[in-house]
């Protein structure tokens, strides 16, 4: 507990140090099973502007997957398996451990190298060696904390991917973008009307959002590389809630330019939309399915809000949701088995998951306003957005329900999270 | 090498244990270089909305006297028929639509905080394409009007409560030079 108090407090010390308003992370609750490891200090990582080890147990941490040990007053550092006194992490039930080191090269760049260890077979697991500026201490850290988070849980690790979100402060708004630990956050646009609805293409590198800027919904696609950005959709009436689709290329928007909001296909740079709804009920949060080939989205067809699946292609529309009588903002996990929604229980808004072989439901979280949720793209944690006190606020809560984080920026109101996709490399 | 070939081996033995890693690591430390597949943010891009002329609005629009200058209606939770009561004011302003078909307006829908923001834009969108319908069957024309929807985004009182929901539960009709 001390160690986890010392880990928060100097998780704080790092995100205040930042001028910049940053997301601090607060954790509550833990999953079962959590593994138990150290992490080491790296010998010579002072070098750095951040230890790499501090960052590697955070991102563990929060994952909610790890039990961190105390790994303070290791005298000497091991660099080599050798070196280990295993006898030592095995009576602290210890599984795994993780020692580095840190060298500066010849040409000022540095060579962080760690290996990760199995405490009771007393074995080396893996161990990579990064060549890094002195900018890429981060980058680095996220990168370790992904290798070992995937070798002992067997899920591709989400720390070195990145998060979007819209910060209202007065009456300025922006679309910000920062590391999945809240850290790093940079403004993408900036405005005095609204913004929403961020979602990430597939490869990470554009951000489609509705701004008001022109006093009414308009999508845009903004390319992160560039910085520049196009209208995708301007129609007459009303332009939201924009999908990607696998391949990129293409976007689900929800236009009224035909009376009513409507699902539409059309192509990334706006061209030849396709009308895939036609109804005179309000159809819309599409979500392409990961088979590319159905969209779950959500209709008032019924009478109230529920939410249906459709094949793109036309045909069958099937109804997913029966309990209750408002369930919207649909999003499937990236192997196509759980869907995630809000639900409407008498006056409160809760994040639901919904086992789409089984039908069994869960209610993952008990805020009275939560919406917006986003899966990591492992598919074990969702971000979403809630309401503390009067104003909004990010959290996370595991898939399982077992791990709730809260995230939140001083003196400001924080909404529509979306969490990026893998980084390929 | 001897240590590597080692590791390997026993590796190959802890195959199968839940905390233990399937795969063989091929060097005891393999090389990487933290890509910048993602690269940083080329900045801010600021978006200045253009303001609207007030002064292009004829004053019949704006004598408080005057019904025209009445532009909202309100709705119920979850609701979007327009009620009886707005029929007048709905009359008035389709009558000065005819009689005006330079004259254009925008609808604009809102709704409570409450829900979905994007099932909220709908919602918004289903309020004001209501005021429209109205109005064209009244006399307007539809080259006219264009009904958008503002959703939950720009609420007009922000308390949580239902004195406040019930006035973001609106359409407002603006004409040209006021948007």
């Amino acid at each position: 507990m001390r160690y986890f108090l010392a880990s928060i407090g100097l998780l704080l010390a790092l995100l205040c140090a930042n001028a910049q308003a940053q997301l601090s992370i607060e954790i509550t609750g833990g999953g079962a099973n959590q593994i138990p490891i150290g992490v080491l200090r790296f010998v010579g990582e002072e070098a750095l502007s951040q230890r790499i080890s501090d960052i590697v147990e955070a991102d563990l941490q929060r994952s909610g997957r790890f039990r961190m040990l105390f790994a303070g007053n290791v005298e000497p550092l091991p660099t080599e398996v050798a070196q280990v006194n295993f006898g030592d992490w095995k009576n602290r039930n210890a599984d795994a451990l993780v020692i580095g080191s840190v060298a500066r090269l010849a040409d000022g760049r540095f060579e962080a190298r760690f290996r990760l260890l199995d405490v009771p077979k007393q074995t080396q697991i893996g161990g990579v060696a990064f060549t890094l500026s002195a900018q890429q201490v981060r980058t680095t850290a996220h990168r370790i904390a992904d290798f070992i988070y995937e070798k002992l849980t067997g899920d591709r690790g989400v720390f070195s991917t990145r998060i979007a979100y819209v910060v209202k402060q007065g009456t300025r708004f922006e679309l910000q973008i920062a590391d999945a630990d809240g850290v790093g956050a940079q403004t993408a646009l900036a405005s005095r009307e609204p913004i929403m609805s961020p979602a990430w293409s597939p490869d990470g590198t554009r951000l489609a959002y509705v701004s008001f800027e022109n006093k009414k919904p308009v999508v845009y696609v903004h390319s992160l590389v560039s910085g520049q950005r196009q209208v995708v959709a301007n129609f007459k009436g009303s332009n939201s809630a924009p999908a990607w689709s696998a391949d990129g290329r293409q976007l689900a928007v929800v236009l009224s330019k035909d009376g009513g909001s409507q699902i539409y296909l059309i192509g990334a740079d706006g061209s030849n939309p396709r009308r895939l709804t036609n109804t005179g009920s309000i159809d819309t949060e599409p979500f392409f399915a990961p088979d590319g080939q159905s969209i779950y989205f959500t209709s008032d067809r019924g009478g109230s809000p529920q939410i249906y699946r459709m094949d793109i292609g036309g045909g069958e529309v099937v109804r997913v949701s029966f309990d209750g009588s408002y369930n919207v903002s649909p999003r499937v996990s990236k192997d196509g088995k759980t869907l995630i929604y809000i639900a409407r229980d008498g006056g409160r808004f809760q994040l639901k998951s919904l086992d789409l072989a089984s039908k069994q439901g869960q209610v993952l979280t008990d805020g009275q306003h939560d919406e917006s949720p986003s899966f990591a793209p492992n598919g074990r944690m969702i971000l979403y957005a809630t309401q503390v006190g009067n104003r909004g606020s990010l959290a996370a809560v595991s898939s399982d329900g077992a791990v709730k984080q809260r995230l939140s920026v001083q003196a400001a109101d924080v909404r529509e999270p979306a969490w990026g996709p893998f980084i390929n490399n | 090498m001897k240590n590597l070939l080692a590791a390997a081996s026993i590796v190959a033995l802890m195959a199968g244990c839940a905390s233990t890693p399937k795969e063989e690591p091929k060097a005891a430390v393999e090389d990487r270089t933290p890509s910048t597949a993602v690269p940083s943010q080329p900045g801010v891009t600021t978006v200045t909305p253009t303001a609207p002329r007030a002064d292009q609005v004829p004053n019949v629009l704006k004598d408080p006297n005057n019904i025209l200058s009445k532009r909202s209606l309100y709705y119920d939770y979850d609701k979007y028929d327009v009620k009886d009561e707005y029929k007048p004011l709905l009359q008035a302003h389709a009558r000065y639509l005819s009689q005006n078909r330079n004259a254009k307006m925008l609808i604009q829908g809102n709704c409570d905080e409450r829900g979905s923001r994007e099932y909220n834009i709908a919602l918004g969108q289903k309020r004001a394409d209501g005021v429209k319908k109205m109005l064209l069957l009244m006399g307007a024309q539809e080259s006219q009007i264009e009904s958008v929807s503002l959703g939950e985004e720009k609420p007009r009182c922000t308390d949580a409560t239902e004195p406040c929901y019930s006035q973001n539960r609106r359409s407002d009709m603006l004409y040209g030079g006021e948007f």
